[in-house]
């Protein structure tokens, strides 16, 4: 026991510089995508090989092990693509293509952007303006919050090519079916959370509201909305990821000419592997990086509600 | 000064007119899953307009939901109350009380001079105005100089302290208070006692106080009611008559120790902690 200790607190003495690096956020991630990219290559190559292999046998060819590892990393439909080749493919169409020509990345990700965007607010509206009736009007609370909660048991992939049809019925295409699957995905989280979030003030606090005989409208924007503050933001990260996979599933049935969800499609149609991993990432990429700008607009809204630090 | 002029018994004085608070016969019983429980029985008190009543007794005797009665927190289920001639609910209504309760429950996203002025935000009182009494009620509780800090940049006193500085904003002649430095140690709340006498004898309010300790009643009031438990009634109401102006000294005179041992015996009399 006394010499593991000694070898360990050694060891730690030595690491001294790798103790710094991992401090910090960027080393532990670093490590994480290095390990990340070494497994995609590991399994792109065992992923990729037998039909290399089958090929070589067809051509008649000898390969060595060498030449095997290079081919299944540049193969055109390969099962796994390799990272280098999604990569390629996602300069090719996010940045050496002009964003107006339909083999745009750029372009396809404005077009799901768009009614991600427009759901999302449609869905957070939803949702507040839902929360605020069940926390005022018990019947709303009994009528309503089933439904709210049963509305998500339904499977989003079987629902969503109802509403699109339905609403390309009465008029409604491209942007807004789209919009409307999001919306439904995403008002849930908001609601949720806003009608814990308002019902989170102290009875204390409640009761103070009481002897200034404040009005329910007063109560609610002075103590009720501020307190579910936090609970919002919660809810509005999580919202607005969900918001992307329902614009990107509200895309998929109708076999929409455009969108993140039509090249996964068109993708899968044509066995094109890394279009379909191109477009999978660059979602990927949108999603984190709205969340983040949620996450940035709430540490401005709490900085100035003073919450500390 | 003999303690027969220090302490009279209250029921022997003639009723006055100028009763900020009067109660007759009141009674509150909560029904509950175990059955009712008796919170109030048969409660009989008036107080006069610049008095500084202590109600004391031990917890469970009901002296916190009488303060929610008069605030018109709670409903009594019989008897009669009124506030300044009217019903509690009319009182309130009429914003007739400031009420501090047992923790400060400031908003915390609101500074200092924000949650101060929250009533006379609600009350629809113009800024400047709201901006000029939020000053004045700071002044008062020597808490000028925070109006921008946060709630949790101060100390549990100084946001006590705010928390009064809040009820006095909108100038209420009521000041209800339900334990309100029941959460602080001795030294801090020796002092907002202090502050408390000085304050009450400066703006001349009526002061309903709850405390569960007798130098703190004994110290502040001009009246203190006794209460016991199962079910809550009052069981002594002993007036005092030191000087507006007291320090903490007088705790150490023979008077003082007079009524502490009154309130001590009502209190051992109410209540048998054999239960």
């Amino acid at each position: 026991m006394t010499s593991n200790a000694a070898t360990m607190n050694g060891a730690i003495g030595d690491a001294s510089l790798w103790s710094r690096l991992m401090s910090g956020q960027a080393g532990p991630v670093t490590v994480v995508l290095i390990a990340l990219f070494v497994i995609w290559y590991v399994g792109a190559v065992f992923m990729n090989a037998p039909t290399q292999i089958d090929r070589y046998n067809r051509a008649g060819e000898t390969w060595t092990t060498t030449r095997l590892i290079e081919d299944t990393l540049a193969q055109e439909r390969p099962i796994l693509p390799a990272p280098h080749q999604v990569a390629q493919e996602m300069y090719k169409t996010i940045f050496a293509t002009s964003i107006t020509s339909k083999r745009s990345l750029v372009y396809h990700t404005w077009v799901t952007l768009s009614s991600t965007l427009l759901g999302f607010v449609i869905g957070t509206a939803l949702g507040i303006f839902l929360a605020v009736g069940i926390v005022h009007v018990v019947t709303l609370e009994k009528s309503l919050m089933p439904w709210v909660i049963s509305s998500q048991t339904i499977p989003i992939l079987a629902i969503a090519p109802m509403i699109v049809v339905v609403l390309g019925a009465i008029g409604l295409k491209g942007l807004m079916p789209k919009a409307i699957i999001s919306t439904y995905l995403c008002f849930f989280p908001v609601t949720i959370s806003m009608v814990k979030g308002m019902r989170s003030p102290q009875v204390i606090q409640l009761d103070l509201m009481r002897t200034y005989n404040a009005s329910k409208w007063q109560t609610f924007w002075s103590l009720r909305l501020p307190s579910a503050m936090p609970y919002l933001f919660a809810s509005l990260k999580v919202a607005i990821a969900i918001s992307l996979v329902g614009a990107i599933v509200g895309e998929l049935p109708t076999g929409a000419q455009a969108g993140l969800g039509a090249r996964l499609l068109a993708g899968s149609y044509y066995g094109q592997t890394i279009q379909i991993w191109s477009a999978l990432l660059t979602a990927a990429l949108v999603a984190a990086i709205m969340v983040v700008m949620v996450g940035w607009c709430e540490r401005r809204v709490l900085a100035r509600m003073g919450v500390r630090g | 000064m003999t303690l027969k002029a220090v302490v009279n018994n209250v029921a022997q004085m003639p009723a006055s007119a100028d009763a900020v608070v009067d109660i007759q016969k009141l009674s509150l019983t909560f029904q509950t899953a175990d059955g009712p429980v008796y919170a109030l029985s048969d409660v009989d008190l008036k107080i006069e307009r610049g008095e500084f009543v202590s109600f004391i007794g031990p917890s469970g005797c009901g002296k916190t939901t009488l303060l929610r009665v008069i605030a018109d927190l709670e409903k009594a289920t019989g008897g009669d109350i009124s506030i300044n001639g009217v019903s509690p609910q009319e009182a309130r209504e009429n914003r007739a009380y400031g009420y501090v309760f047992q923790a400060p429950a400031l908003l915390p996203w609101r500074s200092i001079e924000r949650n101060v002025t929250l009533p006379l935000e609600i009350m629809e009182i113009s800024r400047e105005e709201r901006i000029k009494r939020g000053h004045e009620a700071l002044k008062l509780v020597e808490l000028n100089g925070f109006e921008k800090k946060f709630p949790w940049q101060l100390s549990g006193g100084m946001q006590q302290r705010a928390s009064i500085a809040r009820a006095l904003s909108f100038d209420a002649d009521l000041l209800l208070m339900d334990e309100p430095f029941g959460a602080l140690d001795e030294i801090v709340r020796d002092h907002l006692n202090e502050q408390l006498l000085k304050l009450w004898a400066r703006t001349n309010k009526t002061v309903a106080f709850v405390t569960h300790s007798i130098p703190e009643a004994v110290y502040l009031s001009t009246k203190i009611v006794v209460m016991s438990p199962r079910p809550g009634r009052i069981i002594d109401v002993i007036k005092t008559d030191f000087p507006k102006d007291r320090g903490l000294d007088i705790r150490e005179t023979p008077e003082f120790l007079e009524v502490a041992h009154r309130v001590r015996e009502g209190l051992r009399a109410g209540h048998s902690y054999d239960e």
